[in-house]
């Protein structure tokens, strides 16, 4: 069936994916488009990251057809999966030791945020110089 | 370089017009799906990160300048007796003359903090954390896409895992009700802390 897939910050509509069994099968190409892993014969890699598979559970991961489980994937290293049934839509989540990492790297995080005329800003664009983020809201 | 984000998944109409009233010459983002209180875990408004020029974090997350003297705001005029106000003001200056010193003085300043203390004073998420981030995802992609009554239940999710976060409860009761944020739901929370903290300053300003 057709799924809104949202993961990380992008959400992506009408993803052709099977979701029985609290699974999120995906094709090769929308498991790459979508979450960004390729399956290698060393694990789920992604960039010089690999995630290995158990060779017992490779059931769990894989099936004949070349399908992946994105929500096992997901699973294994620690990111939320919360799915809608009602709207077919799934949001993954972040995991906590990833968000840790970035954090405690005291790298700031970057982001892409619009001002109200929809001009795109990135925390980036403002390196060499000290920034002071703060939060509001109208609410 | 300040860079104003508001939390609101309003969007433009809900913060239009706070921003044409501030007439800013500094960025004002708007950020639909509190992906900034993701990335910094922040959780409420106003709360400041301290970023220096080479992308580092120098304070991580704290409540900008802000006190609970506002617990002593009159809940049906919203006037705040003039102790609490200049209570609000002096804590609200030191945070500006805090900023103005690391402004000038940078790495030298004293509320530029080193990174051992960074480290010590900054929170990261747990697993429950991360997975109210998620619910909250979706709950605001569906009220974005117009199902607001699917919506809820996962804003409640949310709050329920992540009880600290007032982003979470205040949105959530605005996207209701625009007035619900600051109504009695919002007093009954705040008065359900007893004597916790709403903001929980830093020490050093």
């Amino acid at each position: 069936m057709a799924m809104d897939i949202i993961y990380g910050e992008r959400a992506n509509p009408g993803v052709e994916a099977d979701a029985a069994g609290g699974g999120l099968w995906l094709n090769r190409a929308d498991l790459k488009h979508v979450a960004g892993w390729e399956y290698k014969p060393q694990g789920f890699c992604k960039g010089e990251v690999c995630v290995p598979v158990p060779d017992a559970r490779k059931g769990e991961f894989v099936d004949a057809g070349a399908r992946y489980n994105l929500a096992a994937l997901a699973n294994l290293i620690g990111q939320p999966v919360v799915t809608d049934a009602e709207f077919n839509v799934v949001c993954v989540g972040e995991a906590a030791a990833e968000r840790k990492r970035m954090l405690t790297s005291l790298d700031a995080p970057d982001f892409t945020l619009p001002d109200l005329d929809g001009k795109m800003h990135s925390l980036a664009d403002y390196r060499g110089k000290k920034v002071f983020v703060v939060s509001w809201a109208s609410w | 370089m300040p860079i104003a984000i508001a939390f609101d998944s309003g969007g433009n109409a809900a913060t239009e017009p706070w921003i044409k009233a501030a007439n800013a010459t500094y960025p004002c983002l708007i950020d639909r799906r509190h992906i900034v209180a993701e990335l910094y875990d922040m959780v409420n408004v106003p709360t400041a990160v301290w970023i220096d020029e080479r992308g580092k974090i120098v304070r991580p997350s704290e409540p900008a300048g802000v006190t609970d003297a506002f617990r002593k705001m009159n809940r049906t005029n919203f006037s705040i007796p003039a102790d609490a106000m200049n209570e609000l003001q002096a804590k609200r200056k030191a945070y500006q003359d805090a900023i103005r010193d690391w402004v000038a003085n940078g790495s030298n300043s004293r509320f530029a903090l080193g990174e051992a203390e960074v480290l010590k004073r900054m929170h990261t998420p747990d697993d429950g954390q991360v997975r109210a981030a998620a619910n909250f995802r979706l709950g605001e992609y569906l009220f974005e896409a117009g199902h607001a009554e699917a919506a809820k239940k996962y804003f409640e999710e949310a709050k329920r895992l992540r009880p600290e976060s007032w982003n979470y409860k205040r949105q959530a009761w605005a996207l209701e009700d625009p007035m619900k944020a600051g109504g009695p739901e919002f007093w009954a929370a705040v008065d359900s802390l007893g004597e916790g903290k709403y903001y929980p300053g830093p020490e050093d300003i």
